[in-house]
């Protein structure tokens, strides 16, 4: 999705004083007016809604869940969970998702799953997004020699096989939450960087910049002040964007066995399990449930991400029909 | 043209080199784990370890092992160590596993190609058409699928459900060589193939799509309707052919990021290639084949790289290569 992103042409910061005509004189920044037109693109409202259901379910209901079922996440209920013959039973008052190949309850595995993925994507993102910001924006900002080694960094990281070497550094270290997001954040940071990168090297020619460095600013002091606000944009679009690859990413690797590890869940491990334990056609609920709340999750924030584009970036053309 | 092909040589050695080397100290020196106990097995005695490890040579100075192991790489053929687990040489564990992969990424580049870029150009022709939107649409929810999530569908719907309903047409397991009978080979390749085509479908015709109203709107193709060319002419003959440059570019690295493996595929499909390798080596902790994975995969990325940049020349004559 980055080609698109790399369009998103700067927009210097001013006020928009000359917006509108007679109904009182009022500065608003760019922040405010792309907030504006999000609130006015219905996909992305609708996105947005669905991401707070997503964090509720996972934050809020997964201990509600937990109380008003009285069953934990990791749990096997080997009595009233399977069947005689020891397979997963199917949704029952008792377990409203029904339950595992160990007898555990899928309703709460899925909620603590979603929640994991959740902390994983939005954290990750976000150290990407700082490690990313400040590199490439020193790269953008200095140029010359600063620039050439750390592009030469980036394309490096950007030549790795992902998942290949994702699953050599998991086979090194042991898989864990904390190796997963670690790997994952290894990998993601040099995209942010060489679009940042990009957007920097033209911000520094403009004029404000120049004014920044007459008045004596120094260049510490003029990339907080007048480079870092003219980034918000860009950042929050490639952010949004971002949280659902990650949490594929680690998704994948827990299908794969080499990301959480059990007995915590997240929903590609436990779609993996499906996999596995050839469950399809036994358990058809443990591959509907977590694979819906997974495209839920990554669908809902990749049209907020196209909605914020939008936003930010109006002169850009709609990628998302309405 | 020469020149540019030998510095592009020069970098990709380095790139091969780095991460040759980063391979190498991860496994060798930060790796907690000790490479000759792995070898000699759990119930090894000290002494068995002691053995092993002079026998492998970590014994001798870190700099001299890194020296052999670089030296080795440097052969023709290449030497990529041994396995841990039945002592074969790596190199031939991979040659065995490499017409899998490569059947498996070809097969589905010529389907995702064949899919992706006429809906692309489909839409570009009438953009905000219902086809375009409906393209929009079905693209954006792909992009939010996770390959395994969809091979798993694909499993279940072609492979379960039919031939549950008595129709065997896709099995999914094994891999059949291509040569003594390739309708088998097909039969057995063909819901892997599928799986990547409609992931990597979503992603080429956004990019065919984007890329190809961009070109459409540019002089000469004015100039090339004014003179009374037929349409067909214009989109095909005048339009496509830019159009077609940052597909290609996307292409080569896509396809050279397939040819060292899918794991996530081979996994579902049961098809023993790189992928499956490197996944099963982890497991059994069989350091030099997952070495050597990461190695064979990164050379194709790096080879991708500068096949796509010879491409750029052929297709793009304002392209001078310096």
């Amino acid at each position: 999705m980055s080609s698109s992103i790399d369009a998103f042409a700067a927009e210097p910061m001013h006020s928009g004083v000359d917006e509108v005509a007679g109904r009182g004189i009022q500065g608003r920044s760019p922040t405010r007016l792309a907030w504006e037109r999000l609130r006015r693109d219905r996909m992305a409202v609708a996105s947005g809604i669905v991401i707070v259901g997503l964090f509720l379910f996972a934050f809020v209901g997964a201990p509600i869940f937990e109380a008003v079922t009285g069953h934990d996440p990791t749990t096997a209920y080997r009595d009233t969970g399977l069947t005689a013959d020891g397979l997963p039973v199917g949704p029952n008052s008792e377990f409203w998702f029904g339950t595992d190949q160990l007898g555990r309850d899928l309703l709460v595995r899925i909620a603590y799953g979603a929640r994991t993925s959740l902390l994983i994507g939005v954290v990750v993102t976000l150290f990407a997004l700082v490690i990313g910001t400040v590199i490439g924006m020193v790269a953008g900002y200095y140029r010359g020699k600063t620039d050439t080694v750390l592009s030469r960094i980036i394309d490096v990281m950007l030549g790795f096989p992902f998942l290949v070497s994702a699953i050599a550094l998991v086979a090194v270290f042991q898989p864990s939450v904390w190796i997963t997001a670690v790997v994952i954040l290894l990998f993601i940071w040099a995209p942010v960087a060489r679009i940042v990168r990009g957007q920097v090297l033209s911000l520094r020619e403009r004029e404000f910049i120049e004014a920044g460095h007459s008045l004596g600013a120094n260049d510490s002091r003029i990339m907080y002040v007048d480079v870092l606000p003219n980034l918000v944009g860009p950042v929050i679009v490639y952010g949004t964007l971002l949280i659902p690859q990650v949490i594929v990413l680690e998704s994948t690797l827990s299908f794969l066995g080499l990301g959480v590890v059990p007995p915590a869940a997240t929903l590609g491990q436990m779609l993996g399990d499906v996999q596995n334990q050839g469950l399809y056609e036994a358990a058809p609920w443990m591959l509907y449930f977590p694979m819906l709340v997974l495209l839920l999750t990554t669908l809902a924030f990749n049209l907020l991400g196209d909605g914020l584009r939008d936003a930010f970036d109006p002169g850009s053309e709609r990628t998302m029909a309405k | 043209m020469l020149r540019f092909l030998i510095r592009r040589i020069l970098f990709g050695l380095l790139v091969l080199w780095i991460i040759a080397t980063a391979v190498f100290f991860l496994f060798f020196v930060a790796s907690p784990g000790d490479p000759a106990r792995l070898f000699a097995g759990r119930q090894a005695t000290a002494e068995t370890v002691a053995a092993v490890r002079h026998q492998l040579g970590l014994d001798r100075p870190l700099f001299a092992q890194y020296w052999d192991y670089l030296s080795g790489l440097l052969h023709w053929p290449p030497d990529l160590g041994t396995s841990f687990l039945n002592q074969e040489p790596v190199l031939n564990t991979i040659v065995q596993r490499l017409p899998v992969s490569i059947s498996i990424a070809l097969g589905a580049a010529v389907l995702w190609l064949l899919i992706g870029i006429p809906i692309g150009i489909l839409a570009a022709t009438r953009p905000r058409s219902l086809a375009d939107r409906s393209a929009t649409v079905i693209a954006l929810a792909g992009l939010s699928m996770p390959t395994f999530v969809l091979g798993m569908l694909l499993f279940n719907l072609f492979f379960y459900q039919l031939t549950k309903a008595g129709y065997a047409i896709f099995p999914a397991t094994e891999y059949v060589p291509l040569l003594p009978n390739p309708i088998e080979w097909a039969r057995h390749l063909f819901l892997a193939w599928l799986t990547l085509a409609l992931v990597f479908a979503a992603t080429y015709s956004r990019l065919t799509r984007g890329s190809l109203l961009e070109v459409l709107g540019e002089d000469y193709i004015r100039t090339a309707r004014a003179k009374g060319m037929p349409e067909r002419t214009v989109v095909f003959r005048h339009g496509l052919r830019s159009a077609l440059i940052p597909i290609v570019t996307l292409f080569g690295l896509d396809l050279g990021a397939l040819l060292g493996g899918t794991i996530v595929t081979e996994k579902i499909f049961g098809l023993p290639g790189l992928g499956a390798l490197a996944v099963q080596s982890v497991f059994s902790q069989d350091l030099p084949v997952i070495m050597g994975t990461v190695l064979v995969t990164a050379f194709f990325v790096v080879v991708a790289n500068i096949v796509v940049d010879m491409a750029y020349a052929i297709l793009d004559p304002r392209v001078r290569l310096t």
